[in-house]
């Protein structure tokens, strides 16, 4: 154990909290107009706008690992191109 | 005492000894509050930094609370960290003694002991310091000036070596206003016995961050407390060799406890602190008259040395332990060790006397009284 | 997981769905052009980013308790300072504190009060949910008039907390510091100017960012953002700096809404809307209009 209880960050050690998750997020690509408003607010630090097919801007992706489902991507976006569904 | 060519002969106060230790330390940061009978250690250290004699970064905070809590955050951003206090304030310090030993923050604090309130008194006793008995801090107790100069700079170097908190005491008012003759060292051979400080782990180590003070639950909390015992379980050893070298530098030989005429003695009075002086004369008078009498002053209080005091006590018949501080609602603390040192080795009577409250002071006759069998009460009032 | 956000808080804190503080910290440190030391005052942010073995935190962190995270930055700025002046350590660092309402305006006021006046080169950021939500929802001197709480809670004789919020921009801008400034996470660009020049000043500098609870406020766990928008858009909680000493206001709204459309989002509100409450209810109005009246005031034109 650590002396001191002085730890460093490792990522293997945390706990995965997506399975908190009973609904989820899921991003409407074709709606999603890339404005990046979810990527802010989430608090897991979830979202990333990523490339998608040809489209000129990118869109909101959702990294399930740590969602907990909280639900604020979804009412935060703009043209509601993010859905909540049952997990 | 040594005629080392090291030493230098001063009078100084057991505060300014004190001080004087810290300056040739120079620590990197020391926060700073006042408190009697602490004060002209932080005043005089004060005017050290207006002088440019040292470089050393003072925080006046505006609480002992603050005080450890700076000493913590400066501790753990890899600062050599001293700090004092007294009484109220170290009483005040409590949560975050806990804090400091918890993380294994190499501090050192030099308390000048003192009575608690209520009712509110400025004098000397172990009230405050026997408080933390269990803060997980060393407590190395000092006699007189020169202890308080020498103990000072061992503590600075048993704390980086153990990695624990240190608290260096001295009796306030009795040892901190005190003038006495004493020798001390040249600067240069104390920053060579102290050494450099390297951390291990620093907050201003921005390329590999650590967090310092996590959540510890039902899991893991236990074992970090049992790792603390084990570092304290290893701090006398370290303490025992540290004081050796020490004693190659200066000529002045410090142990666990110091023992006066006790290896022979039928009676022996046990102490911790300045009263020891005052106990050393009375025995000395008592020897005259074939009074087989001895005294067993504590230096180190935590950890403290159950099997050497077991030992060293092995062929008393009477055991007097005289406390400057109580446990309401139990016997005095030193009374609680020395019966539990004795535990199972022999059957010595052993009785309890509680004096010095609050500054009062005490005799050489009272403890004359002691060793002859003739006091029998509780309280030397 | 989005790499760049996570660079400093990282995910895999146990902080509820849907709360609010993660993004306020995320926010604010990443306006910091320095690398940054983070002192953080015991509850929520702590407790959940830091549980053992694992800490989100990619940044040098430290909690030591609840009423000193202040003096503990203030430990570790001297340290850096004597680390500077031995020539150990080039690299400026600015030093940064994040604590909850209980931590700032209650246990640890006096701290953060001493480590203002000496002048650390620190960021102090209290996230306020108005009350002790770590240990389940009492009452603090940040909680609102009228708000029920589990030591303020409704009854018979009782509507809630029965006094106003303390006046904490008014007593942290009395030490003379150049900056200070309250913010909402809900006005993102507001909050990364204000981290940005918070971050700037070389001394003491002060935020208070509005930090919905959404377990104990009580409300579903998607509705911290729509829920600080209103707290502006009502002027329950105005936008606006103390710059050198001088207030300004950041943003006002042409019609506020009534304070009840922000009131009613919240469970601990909810027993303003009985018909008993009614006067207790035109009485947070009469606080907000005051309130806001009040730092409009102080405020250049």
């Amino acid at each position: 154990m650590e002396k001191g209880a002085i730890i460093k960050h490792d990522l293997k050690k945390a706990p995965k909290t997506g399975s908190w998750r009973y609904m989820k997020p899921e991003v409407d690509k074709e709606k999603c107009i890339g404005c990046g408003t979810c990527v802010s607010f989430c608090p897991d630090a979830c979202i990333e706008m990523k490339k998608h097919k040809d489209d000129k801007r990118d869109k909101a992706d959702v990294d399930y690992e740590f969602c907990k489902g909280c639900g604020v991507c979804a009412q935060v976006c703009p043209v509601r191109a993010i859905l909540m569904k049952k997990n | 005492m040594s005629n080392s060519k090291n030493n230098n002969k001063l009078a100084l106060t057991g505060g300014y000894a004190a001080a004087y230790a810290l300056r040739q330390i120079e620590p990197d940061v020391m926060p700073i509050y006042p408190i009697t009978p602490q004060t002209p250690i932080i005043e005089t250290y004060a005017k050290f930094v207006a002088d440019g004699e040292v470089e050393t970064e003072m925080i006046e905070v505006e609480s002992e609370h603050s005080a450890m809590s700076a000493a913590v955050g400066a501790s753990a951003a890899g600062a050599r960290t001293v700090t004092a206090t007294s009484s109220q304030g170290l009483a005040y310090m409590h949560e975050v003694l806990y804090i400091a030993s918890g993380m294994r923050l190499p501090i050192l604090m030099v308390v000048a002991a003192r009575a608690l309130s209520a009712p509110i008194n400025i004098h000397g006793d172990h009230s405050d310091v026997m408080g933390s008995r269990d803060s997980g801090w060393v407590q190395i107790f000092c006699e007189n000036p020169q202890e308080v100069y020498d103990k000072t700079i061992i503590g600075m170097r048993l704390a980086e070596k153990i990695k624990l908190p240190v608290m260096i005491i001295m009796d306030g008012f009795n040892t901190s206003h005190s003038v006495e003759n004493l020798e001390i060292l040249d600067a240069k051979t104390v920053k060579k016995f102290i050494g450099e400080y390297n951390p291990e782990h620093s907050l201003l180590d921005i390329e590999n961050p650590v967090t310092y003070g996590p959540l510890a639950l039902q899991d893991s909390y236990f074992e970090f407390k049992i790792d603390q015992e084990e570092a304290m379980g290893k701090a006398s050893g370290e303490y025992m060799k540290i004081t050796k070298e020490y004693e190659k530098i200066s000529g002045r030989k410090y142990s666990l406890f110091e023992e006066y005429q006790s290896e022979d003695a039928e009676k022996v009075l046990v102490l911790i602190g300045s009263a020891a002086g005052t106990a050393k004369d009375a025995i000395d008078d008592l020897r005259k008259k074939s009074e087989n009498a001895g005294l067993i002053k504590i230096e180190l209080f935590r950890p403290f040395p159950f099997l050497e005091i077991a030992g060293a006590l092995k062929n008393a018949k009477e055991i007097m332990v005289m406390d400057r501080a109580q446990s309401i609602g139990s016997y005095p603390p030193l009374f609680s060790e020395i019966s539990v040192s004795l535990r199972n080795v022999h059957e010595a009577r052993i009785s309890s006397m509680v004096y010095g409250l609050g500054g009062r002071d005490v005799f050489k006759k009272q403890i004359e009284r002691i060793l002859e069998g003739k006091f029998k009460e509780k309280y030397l009032t | 997981m989005n790499k760049d956000l996570a660079k400093k808080l990282a995910p895999g804190h146990s902080a509820c769905a849907g709360c609010a503080f993660p993004s306020i910290v995320r926010t604010i440190l990443g306006e910091a052009t320095t690398p940054v030391v983070i002192s953080n005052a015991t509850g929520c942010l702590e407790v959940t980013s830091t549980i053992y073995p694992y800490t989100a935190w990619n940044v040098p962190y430290i909690h030591s308790a609840f009423e000193n995270a202040a003096a503990t930055i203030s430990g570790v700025e001297r340290a850096y300072l004597a680390a500077r002046k031995k020539g150990k350590i080039k690299k400026k660092i600015k030093f940064v504190v994040f604590g909850g309402d209980g931590g700032t305006y209650d246990i640890g006021l006096q701290a953060l009060s001493g480590a203002l006046e000496r002048g650390h080169n620190f960021l102090y950021i209290v996230y306020d949910n108005g009350g002790y939500m770590n240990t389940g929802n009492q009452r603090s001197s940040a909680t609102p008039y009228g708000a029920g709480t589990e030591t303020t809670p409704i009854g018979e004789e009782s509507s809630g907390k029965v006094e106003l919020r303390k006046n904490l921009m008014g007593i942290v801008a009395a030490h003379n510091i150049s900056y200070v400034a309250q913010a909402n996470i809900a006005n993102m660009a507001d909050l990364k100017m204000k981290a940005k020049k918070a971050l700037a000043v070389d001394g003491p500098s002060f935020l208070t960012v509005f930090s919905p609870c959404t377990n104990n406020w009580k409300f579903p766990t998607s509705q911290y953002v729509a829920i600080a928008k209103l707290a502006t858009e009502t002027n329950f909680w105005p936008l606006y700096e103390i710059e050198n000493g001088k207030y300004k206001l950041n943003w006002e709204p042409k019609m506020p809404k009534p304070v009840a459309d922000f009131l009613k989002t919240q469970g601990r509100f909810k027993h303003l809307f009985s018909e008993k409450n009614k006067p207790v209810l035109a009485q947070v109005q009469k606080i907000v209009n005051e309130e806001f009246a009040r730092i409009a005031g102080l405020c250049e034109i």
